[in-house]
């Protein structure tokens, strides 16, 4: 598709802050409020009431610039940028403009190329989030709910050191999980706690000049972001390579029709007016509170995740995908420490039966059914041959639905596997015996027959022989 | 009773020479009998007045009452006063009850002032006449044909007329200290984040200070001391430590370094003003000041630094006023933007549109470096003219206005001519300076008004200076005939 | 230097204005007296000096971050021209 094409992608992440009230009020940021009951004088935009800056929302910013490896401010200023919306009580958002709270960061993501690919990150800046509109169930007019008014955000602004929007996704991944192990958001998508707009360009390969870019506006999942940019990425290279010209506007993703189209209303009269806010005053932030801050950062998914590999002798893709949360890699680190099976083995059991059962369920690794110490006593049964690999994917199975531990269930169910020589010999005999003719084949060459027997032995004792066992034992009968 | 001050009045209730209730009525009174010649205010509360003063003369009997129980005051209409038409001398608020009180009212109200009512005022507190507001012009009781100037036109009118002893004000350019010299009583500004803004309406956040109108010096000093303070909902409000404004007045003027600024004598200054305010710095001089001759250099520039940051700030300020949570909304809006347009087009007033349209214009695409951020750099070194000032002098006295009280009229045809009776007091406000008008004779039958800055939190040192002044000077006992 | 009418009514749309069509006149007139007015601060020479936006050297203070803002909704929309549900009503927004 774009093999004569360069494509050139900067995100602008917007992430709500996870405080217990707005950013520049005592209002409460609880999602899913009764219309307007979260919204106090400060969020109306009220005559004469003023905004004060919530102290966590700094500590929060810091934390993150300092994750990403950016500077930390000393001075930073809020500004007003100023436009009529009806979901912005005063005509104004309070937002960063000149000297950002974090300047200068980055982060590291695999390329298109398979290779670890550096991302910029020019700035990340504090500001209020708007109210929303809704559109239906009233008539000729529309609803304006402010309760999100003045939720605080984070702005995430990077390089545009993206090339396609596989790497965009990746970036974002990467920027959720940061902002999820620093425990700074709770990065719900689909509450448009997590969001970003995408700026989209592209130029003819080996040009250094930046081609005209679209803003994709407000796409709030990694499908969407993924699917928006490549909409939009061969929407511009179709229209310059018929002759036409990219026009820099504001498009919005429409995931029904999958397209982005363009949103020239919001285009009218773009002048935003920006000054400081007179209302706010400097920012000071001294590096005795940086250091404070500093001191808090948990494990970074980028170093645990080499830890992971170092440690637990992981493949490195498991290890990717186990540090993909923190909440996950805690579940794995408990279990891989209750557990004297290989960690690859505990690994395998998280990554696969585990992960099966909460995704098809919609649950979060914290909300699990089988919480680590139990699936520990399911993998260190099959590690010390009480159980089968089989015969496990039972117990696990009646853990997940009806609880209990893989001992109780095993001992319930009988599901032991038999390891007396002398009960199984008396099984791979009578199995022999009923079989003449298979018997007389196999000595006859035909090796393959082996497995048949086995399967009848496994039948016979309802899958709790130990397959090693089995397979040693007929191999001397019949040999 | 009416003639006298808060501190009188609080002396007579302790003795119990009247009670609160008395005091009230009888203020209701003149109120209701001069109300319509001055239009001072917009919203009477007798009611709440008279069930304030009970409790008030309740508490005096308890011993519990606050320093100011039972002294009557009233607030500009833009302090946000709960359960009370709050309009700022707008249209667009003309039904506007606001939830809450201002931090100003709210300590008013703990200290035990009955609140009277809410004065009127220019339009947002954009203007210097009292022409602005919705509500129609203020008078001045000298003369009722004359402004009494503005914005604070209300309440100047009020004290001066011995209708109340005390009102509070807003000050963004000059709006308590103009109107108090134009109408022969005492206007204070305390320093720019001296007392919180919070529940005052906005109209230049970086500019805007609230202050009192009083007849004397010393009832200045005993609201600036209840007013005065953190507020933690106000973030430029200072966390600064609030001294004992009554006790610091005994302090002497021998010794003190007066600065008369050179500029402030130029052709602009009415010659019969200027020979009042030279009296009275003769005065001072007399009684042991020293008077020093300073330099301004960049003050001339005050006035046009000031017509780009307060409109730049006013322009976004006011942008909350659309119609939609409070306030006027216009008939049956076609769309969003009909609604809009209509709804602050019939609400605003013709000077208010026209400094929210300076304001916008000056930020916009292309003027804000040379507009607004050139204003906000020239306002750097009118501060630094008084900064360097202030390290050889004390206070700076000088005139507080041009000229005395102009006719309601007069000069609403040419903004820039009535921007200008505001060349001596923007100053202060750029820079952030506390200042205070005092009553300092007569031209031509009408007042004159002496302006003291000092340095940032030099309240007392004005305060006392100016009560210093007073004792030296029966001024400000005098009052206008027609409201005796 | 003097504003033209069409430089009036863009700054006008911005602050979303309504300027009847008798007011329009008297608006560019006095609007121009007063940039003119304002434009002699373009001799002043400024450089090296820094933009002063406060008149205080103070820093922002922080506030604890508590809910302490009690729901006060159906108090504070008796001051609303229109709502519904909860929700203040504006004209149908087309997106």
């Amino acid at each position: 598709m774009s093999g004569n094409w360069e494509v050139v992608i900067g995100l602008e992440i917007h992430c709500q802050l996870a405080t217990k009230s707005k950013i520049f009020s005592g209002a409460s940021t609880a999602y899913g409020a009764d219309p307007n009951s979260q919204a106090c004088l400060v969020d109306l935009g009220y005559p004469g009431v003023l905004p004060v800056l919530n102290a966590e929302v700094v500590r929060m910013a810091t934390k993150f610039g300092l994750a990403v490896n950016a500077s930390i401010a000393p001075r930073s200023i809020f500004a007003r940028k100023n436009y009529f919306y009806p979901d912005l009580p005063k005509g104004y958002q309070i937002s960063q403009y000149e000297l950002p709270i974090v300047e200068g960061g980055e982060l590291f993501i695999h390329g298109d190329d398979g290779n670890e690919k550096r991302i910029g990150i020019t700035r990340a800046h504090l500001e209020e989030d708007a109210g929303k509109s809704v559109h239906e169930g009233f008539g000729d007019s529309t609803g304006i709910d402010l309760n999100r008014a003045g939720t605080p955000l984070l702005e995430i602004v990077s390089e545009p050191d993206l090339r396609s929007a596989k790497e965009a996704v990746a970036y974002m991944k990467k920027i959720h999980s940061i902002v999820r192990y620093l425990e700074i958001s709770d990065g719900n998508m689909q509450e448009g706690s997590f969001r970003c707009d995408a700026n989209v360009s592209v130029r003819p390969r080996g040009q250094t000049k930046l081609g005209t870019r679209a803003e994709l506006k407000n796409l709030n999942s990694f499908r969407f972001v993924e699917k928006a940019i490549n909409f939009e990425i061969e929407r511009q290279i179709e229209l310059i390579e018929d002759g036409g010209e990219v026009v820099q506007e504001t498009r919005l993703y429409d995931s029904d029709k999958d397209e982005t189209r363009s949103m020239r209303s919001k285009e009218e009269a773009n002048d935003y007016r920006y000054f400081p806010d007179p209302d706010l005053l400097p920012v000071e932030i001294d590096e005795s509170f940086v250091e404070a801050v500093r001191q808090t950062l948990p494990e970074l998914p980028d170093v645990k995740q080499a830890r992971f590999v170092e440690q637990y002798d992981l493949k490195a893709a498991d290890a990717e995908i186990l540090t993909g949360s923190r909440a996950l890699s805690d579940y794995f680190e408990k279990l891989a420490a209750a557990t004297d099976a290989k960690p690859q083995v505990a690994a395998n059991w998280v990554i696969g039966d585990l992960s099966a059962l909460l995704n098809k369920e919609g649950l979060e690794i914290q909300e699990s059914r089988i919480d680590a110490d139990a699936l520990a006593g399911l993998v260190n049964r099959i590690n010390d041959n009480t159980i089968s690999g089989k015969i496990a994917k039972e117990v696990f199975d009646a853990m997940w639905s009806d609880g209990g531990s893989a001992d109780d269930i095993i001992e319930a169910k009988g599901l032991k596997q038999i390891t007396d020589t002398s009960a199984i010999e008396a099984i791979v005999d009578a199995v022999i015996a009923a079989n003449p003719g298979q018997a007389a084949d196999y000595r006859g060459g035909k090796d393959k027959l082996l497995g048949f027997f086995v399967g009848q032995v496994m039948k016979e004792t309802g899958g709790k022989a130990n397959p090693g066992q089995v397979n040693k034992l007929l191999k001397e009968k019949l040999g | 009773m009416h003639r006298q001050t808060l501190r009188g009045l609080y002396d007579g209730l302790s003795r119990g020479d009247f009670s609160s209730r008395e005091l009230t009525e009888a203020l209701l009174g003149r109120i209701e009998a001069h109300g319509a010649t001055l239009n001072a205010f917009i919203t009477v509360t007798a009611e709440s007045a008279l069930l304030q003063a009970d409790l008030a003369d309740k508490a005096r009997a308890n011993g519990t009452g606050g320093p100011l129980n039972g002294l009557p005051i009233v607030h500009k209409d833009l302090f946000c006063t709960k359960g009370v038409l709050t309009t700022c001398g707008s249209k667009i608020l003309g039904d506007f009850v606001s939830p809450y009180d201002a931090t100003v009212v709210q300590r008013m109200a703990d200290a035990g002032a009955v609140m009277l009512g809410k004065t009127n005022m220019d339009e947002f507190a954009m203007g210097s006449s009292n022409e602005t507001s919705f509500y129609g012009p203020v008078t001045n009781p000298w003369n009722t044909k004359l402004s009494p100037g503005g914005s604070s036109g209300g309440s100047a009118a009020a004290v001066a007329a011995r209708l109340v002893p005390a009102a509070t004000g807003t000050d963004t350019g000059g709006s308590i200290r103009q109107p108090a010299a134009l109408t022969g009583i005492v206007g204070l500004k305390p320093t720019y984040g001296r007392v919180s803004r919070y529940g005052m309406v906005a109209f230049a956040s970086s500019l805007d200070q609230a202050g009192v109108i009083t007849r004397s010096a010393e009832d200045a000093a005993l609201l600036l001391g209840v007013m005065a303070g953190l507020d933690k909902r106000d973030s430029t409000s200072a966390d600064h430590p609030v001294p004992d404004y009554v006790a610091g007045l005994s302090k002497p003027v021998k010794g003190l370094k007066i600065g008369v600024v050179r500029q402030h004598f130029d052709e602009g200054l009415d010659a019969s003003c200027a020979e009042r305010v030279r009296a009275s710095l003769a005065a001072l001089e007399d009684a042991g000041a020293s008077l020093v001759e300073i330099d301004l250099p960049s003050i001339g520039l005050s006035v046009p630094t000031y017509y780009v940051v307060a409109p730049a700030e006013c322009s976004s300020n006011l942008s909350r006023f659309d119609g939609v949570r409070f306030g006027h909304r216009c008939g049956d809006p076609e769309d969003l933007s009909d609604l809009y347009c209509r709804s602050r087009g019939e609400g605003f007033g013709a000077e208010v549109k026209r400094r929210i349209m300076t304001g916008t214009y000056v930020l916009s695409a292309g003027y804000y470096d040379a507009y607004y951020l050139k204003a906000q750099k020239v306002r750097q070194l009118i501060s630094r003219d008084f900064k360097n000032a202030f390290e050889k002098v004390d206070v700076i006295a000088g005139p507080t206005a041009p000229t005395t009280a102009f006719a309601i009229g007069e000069k609403t045809d040419d903004p820039i001519t009535m921007y200008l009776n505001d060349i001596y007091t923007i100053g202060a406000n750029l820079a952030g300076l506390p200042g205070i008008s005092v009553p300092c004779g007569f031209a031509d039958g009408l007042p004159v008004g002496l302006q003291l800055v000092g340095p940032h939190f030099a309240e007392e040192t004005i305060l006392a200076c100016a009560h210093q002044y007073q004792q030296l000077t029966d001024w400000h006992t005098e009052g206008p005939e027609d409201f005796a | 230097m003097s504003l033209t009418k069409q430089q009036v009514q863009h700054v006008a749309t911005l602050a979303r204005l309504e300027l009847e069509d008798g007011e329009v006149d008297d608006v560019v007139k006095k609007l121009s007296r007063i940039v003119d007015f304002v434009d002699q601060l373009q001799a002043v020479s400024t450089d090296d000096v820094l933009p002063m936006a406060h008149p205080l050297h103070m820093s922002q203070r922080l506030r604890a971050d508590d809910v302490t803002e009690p729901d006060q909704r159906d108090f504070v929309q008796q001051n609303a021209p229109s709502t519904e549900k909860g929700y203040y009503l504006v004209p149908k927004v087309i997106e």
